[in-house]
């Protein structure tokens, strides 16, 4: 780790203000900037810890709309979406490890836009509005590639709005040795209807299945998608799978979260 | 009614207290008084020419002590291999040089190119990013095949080509073809052992402290060998004599057989502290474990079996190139071959079998023994081809095996080895009722009817343990001996310390080997201590590995006890004034035989240090003994595991239902010990079979060079195992009749994962001959896509 200063604000805006500073980054729970620093693999000049701003934590359900301070750790999003919002809360119970999930926030989670990570899917596939110091940014135009995001720099995600779907289901198939998602799906049907949302599989990040969609806004079965497919080109080719074996879980797991999400 | 004392008995292992308490002293946790820390700064390509290398700016950086390169380890010896292998021409293995920091070249990612030693590791660090390097990046030799084909990189310039050696073994060729000529039919088989990296819990870590005053070096190191690391180092790397050398190995956690090795980082703090007069500490990084660590198995095999009308087996013929890496580490040379070679036979009587090894050089970090070394590779192999041979002439596999069982001991195979005892029959009928072999159909029906393609795999095997008897070593090329010795010292008030060569990094000795020796007293345990790990305290012995500590280090300290028996009993005769020759030793009391006197354990140890009344003209006082131990053979642990599982048709996903392991240990000192050794071994094997892949690209760039691309086996990816080793054929050879049960698990398991997910595919109506380990999901799912 090469030497930093670190700040830790209790409000958005000196927050906002520490992080102005030249080469200035946020720190969530670490969990993804932490082993990036002990390896060198970034120098910051001044650490930012968002873990003291209250504003930016906790979960409550506005009126079908489950809001989520940006500061929420996994642990506590699964615990308070637990009733509300079990699809959500099987996601964020099931990222990584205990510690990981008490520490590791829904904002760093978004922020860093992980292709294989798990909250894009839910955000996506819930058509979330991601919420930061300066202005709302619709799911479907915030995600804009692996590790790229519509943020701006210095910009914190302080809540993330979600609407609870009627139905909804997140199916993860784990890489063996990270235990992030090869590929994992999370569906919703909700008053606008159908979404699919993709992670883990595209080299694009986290996707929308539209074709899919349209099949189950018609009929939200698993029956409906026999036959669709998506294609390996594009997806990602690793030591844990080909492109191809990708495409092939998208419609696998596509179909699990259907019937999952039926009951 | 258990035993609840001694031999047979469970009792909770001690060293537990300790390490479950943090109170475990393990090499980290040594700090000595003004050290030094140092950073090396490695390859970062597989294969490239050390232009230069500039450290006049790093130099001058913030807490710098000095920074060493290759060119410091002019004239200072190189990294010896211990064992040199003779090839089938009967020429020596190429052994290339292996300095401690890289010179000329840079041969494997993670090679150390200079060592920066500084006040603190961050200062070390920050040095090491300002030293310029100027390196010309060379095409690597990666895939073993391609690194024999002419024009290939050469890894070692010198050497002319990227071969070791060409070894062959056991049955000759004249007859081995005609065997193939003349069989009714023939299975080939052709497989990946996989590589894999050992990922102990604790990382390697080395302190080299030097005294100036008087001239002696201590190395504190994660060893399983202090002895060996101390003879090699002091011997061939820096030529420090034994005196003036001491290795000190603490709790160690985890080993594995990586820990087995002498290293370049220890070599390289013990010279850095006498060079800077302050010691040297230097902790490896799980990163750097993953590219500095010796790897494991890395075997390509053709393997084929003729067989007869009847179905017995007349020839086993195999083919297999074994990976080296860059560099020999210490005992790679004789892995695949003479650890490997003779187990070939595996449990069946083929009358001729042959085994052709090449090793290669290839610009990967060094491959050497892991857990099982050589046995397990062989047993895959072995134990895949058997099954395969089954599924083309559709028998039952487990008939099949029976049918060819060796029976008759003890038998000589025909790769050198001669087995004393075993019976294999005993541990497969054991194994087929612990899974129910019986009832399997009906399961498999049941998961058919859910959707899921069930099967059952079974296996058995053959290991040899107790290595080694050394004059036979010798012959094979070994460059030392593999003895052990044990030296038992009782004091004054009849406790016991026992110092032994045998190192524990996980096994349980502390626990173990008390329990022999308050056996043969008739004693309580608690009376008995042992001591290891630091060549200052104890007798020079081998260390631990290949499943030798009791079989080998026991077999020393019951001689070593036997002594002290035969001592004790001569000052009991003098103190009940009767002769030696009535005295008898029961229940920690000496008694005159047929009479009611008797004298105390504590009494004749109190006798020997305080001897007032005392046959000072016949025998010394003192009651301290030792013994050196050289077996006579190797000893041959045997058994039949079984896994159960169902493969998911959609994704490939694998769920393991039940795992059985049926053994033969011989003798059971603590039954609840051989049971975790059973349980860590099993875990490792499926590791290997379902998650295990060390991979590299094209250009020698470690892919799963973190957990996040390495995947290790966790909690859920393991099922409750069933284990017994209630088949005992005592080892025929040794004092405590034992065999060996550390590596068994690693072995034995493999193989059974692989047969039942082919079971299962081929049960499902899918035609799959094959798949490499490890069965990732995705690599079952292409299987199936035929
Ligand atoms: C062992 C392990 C297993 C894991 N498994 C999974 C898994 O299965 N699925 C999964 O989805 N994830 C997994 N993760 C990642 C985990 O969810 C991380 O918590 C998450 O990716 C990053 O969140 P963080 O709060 O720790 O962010 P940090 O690591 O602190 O920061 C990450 C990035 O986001 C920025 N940032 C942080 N907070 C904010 C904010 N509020 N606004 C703007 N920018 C911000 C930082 O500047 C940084 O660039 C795993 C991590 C580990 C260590």
């Amino acid at each position: 780790m090469y030497s930093f200063d670190f700040e830790r604000p209790t409000t958005v805006a000196d927050a906002v203000a520490a992080l102005s500073k030249e080469e200035a980054q946020a720190l969530g729970g670490g969990q993804t900037l932490i082993p990036t620093l002990k390896q060198r693999l970034a120098s910051p000049s001044v650490l930012v810890s968002l873990s003291a701003i209250e504003e930016i934590k906790g979960v409550c359900n506005d009126g079908g709309v489950l809001n989520i301070g940006g500061g929420t750790c996994h642990a506590d999003v699964a615990a308070a979406a637990a009733s509300d919002f079990p699809a959500l809360a099987k996601l964020a119970g099931n990222i990584g490890d205990p510690a990981v999930r008490s520490r590791g926030t829904i904002g760093g989670s978004l922020a860093n836009n992980d292709p294989s990570a798990c909250y894009p899917s839910a955000a996506l596939g819930t058509g979330a509005t991601i919420v930061t110091n300066t202005r709302e940014i619709a799911a479907d135009d915030y995600f804009q590639g692996m590790f790229t995001t519509a943020l701006e720099e210095g910009e914190i995600i302080t809540a993330v709005k979600m609407p609870i779907p009627e139905k909804a289901a997140y199916i993860k198939f784990e890489q063996p040795a990270s235990r992030f998602s090869l590929v994992g799906v999370f569906v919703t049907k909700g008053a606008d209807g159908v979404r699919v949302a993709v992670t883990g599989a595209s080299e694009d990040g986290v996707f929308r299945w539209t074709e899919a969609e349209v099949a189950l806004n018609g009929n939200f079965d698993a029956s409906a998608l026999d036959g669709l497919s998506v294609s390996g080109d594009g997806m990602i080719s690793d030591l844990h799978g080909s492109g191809d074996y990708r495409a092939h879980l998208v419609a696998v797991l596509t179909k699990r979260a259907v019937t999952e999400a039926n009951g | 009614m258990p035993k609840d004392n001694g031999i047979g008995a469970s009792p909770k292992r001690r060293e537990d207290v300790r390490f479950l308490t943090g109170a475990g002293q393990y090499t980290d946790d040594i700090n000595v008084h003004g050290q030094t820390y140092v950073h090396f700064l490695r390859s970062d390509v597989a294969h490239g020419t050390i232009n230069k290398i500039d450290t006049a700016a790093a130099s001058e950086m913030p807490g710098v002590v000095r920074i060493f390169t290759g060119a410091d380890f002019e004239g200072v010896g190189g990294l010896p291999c211990g064992w040199q292998v003779t090839d089938k021409d009967g020429n020596p293995m190429k052994e290339p040089a292996h300095p401690v920091l890289a010179q000329g070249k840079v041969r494997h990612v993670g090679d150390p190119i200079a060592a920066i030693v500084a006040e603190s590791l961050e200062e070390a660090r920050n040095a090491a990013e300002a030293i310029e390097l100027d390196i010309d990046e060379l095409p690597a030799a990666v895939d073993m095949k391609a690194a024999l084909q002419a024009g290939a990189p050469l890894v070692h310039d010198d050497l002319g080509d990227n071969l070791c050696y060409d070894w062959q073994f056991g049955t000759d060729t004249e007859t081995v073809d005609k065997a193939f000529a003349e069989a009714a039919h023939v299975t080939t088989l052709e497989l990946r052992n996989n590589r894999l990296v050992a990922n102990p819990m604790e990382p390697r870590v080395a302190v080299g402290d030097y005294a100036r005053a008087n001239d002696e070096s201590t190395l504190y190191t994660t060893s399983q060998n202090p002895h060996v690391i101390r003879l090699l180092m002091g011997a061939f790397v820096l030529g420090i004599p034994e005196h003036k050398l001491r290795v000190v190995a603490p709790d160690v956690g985890g080993g594995f057989g990586t820990k087995i090795f002498h290293y370049a980082e220890e070599a390289f703090v013990t010279f850095a502290s006498r060079q800077l007069n302050r010691p040297v500490k230097w902790t490896s990084t799980r990163s750097e474990a993953f590219m500095s660590d010796a790897h494991g198995r890395d075997h390509v095999t053709t393997i084929q079996l003729a067989l007869d009308a009847d179905n017995n087996f007349t020839a086993l013929r195999t083919d297999t190139h074994a990976n080296m890496g860059a560099y020999l580490s210490t005992f790679a040379s004789c892995t695949p071959t003479w650890l490997h070679g003779t187990l070939m036979a595996g449990n069946y009587k083929t009358p001729a079998v042959q085994v052709n090894v090449k090793a290669v050089f290839t610009n990967t970090v060094p491959v050497d023994a892991y857990r099982g070394a050589g046995r397990p590779e062989a047993t895959f192999s072995l134990e895949r081809l058997v099954d395969k041979a089954a599924r083309e002439l559709g028998v039952d596999p487990v008939a099949l095996r029976r049918q060819n069982f060796i029976t008759q001991f003890p038998y000589a195979t025909p790769v050198a080895v001669e087995y004393d005892t075993g019976d294999y029959n005993a541990t497969m009928d054991t194994l087929e009722k612990m899974v129910d072999r019986a009832g399997f159909e009906e399961r498999r029906k049941e998961a058919a009817a859910r959707g899921k393609l069930r099967g059952l795999g079974v296996n058995c095997y053959i290991e040899a343990c107790g290595i080694a008897p050394s004059n036979l070593v010798g012959q094979l090329g070994a460059r030392a001996g593999l003895y052990d010795a044990a030296t038992v010292r009782v004091n004054a008030t009849g406790s016991i310390s026992v110092m032994v060569g045998a190192h524990s990094h996980g096994q349980g000795h502390e626990t173990v080997f008390p329990q022999v020796v308050a056996e043969m007293l008739g004693i309580d345990e608690s009376m008995v201590d042992i001591v290891h790990g630091d060549t200052s305290k104890i007798p020079f012995g081998m260390g631990t590995y290949g499943s030798r500590s009791l079989a080998v280090c026991g077999s020393a300290m019951v001689r070593a006890t036997e002594k002290i028996i035969n001592k004790a009993k001569k000052i009991a005769a003098h103190l009940l004034e009767a002769s030696e020759g009535d005295i008898e030793l029961k229940d920690g009391q000496f008694s005159v035989a047929g009479t009611d006197k008797s004298v105390a354990w504590g009494d004749v140890t109190l006798a020997a240090y305080v001897p007032h009344n005392y046959p000072l003209e016949d025998i010394e006082p003192g009651l301290e003994e030792t013994a050196f131990y050289d077996p006579a053979n190797f000893t041959y642990p045997s058994g039949a595991y079984a896994c159960e599982l169902e493969v998911d048709p959609e994704t490939g996903k694998i769920e393991i239902i039940q795992f059985a392991a049926a053994d033969d240990f011989g003798n059971v000192v603590n039954p609840m010990i051989v049971e975790g050794q059973v349980h860590g071994g099993l875990a490792q094997g499926i590791g290997q079979a379902m998650l295990e892949n060390c991979a590299y690209d094209e250009n020698g760039q470690l892919l799963s060079a973190s957990y996040m691309d390495y995947a290790m086996p966790r909690a859920s990816d393991v099922p409750f195992y069933k284990v017994d080793h209630s088949n005992v054929t005592p080892c025929t050879h040794n004092p405590l009749g034992v065999k060996g049960c550390g590596e068994a698990g690693a072995i034995g398991s493999p193989p059974a994962l692989v047969n039942a997910v082919l079971d299962a595919l081929n049960g499902g109506g899918y035609d799959v001959a094959h798949i490499d380990m490890p069965m990732s999901p995705s690599r079952v799912w292409q299987a199936m896509q035929g």
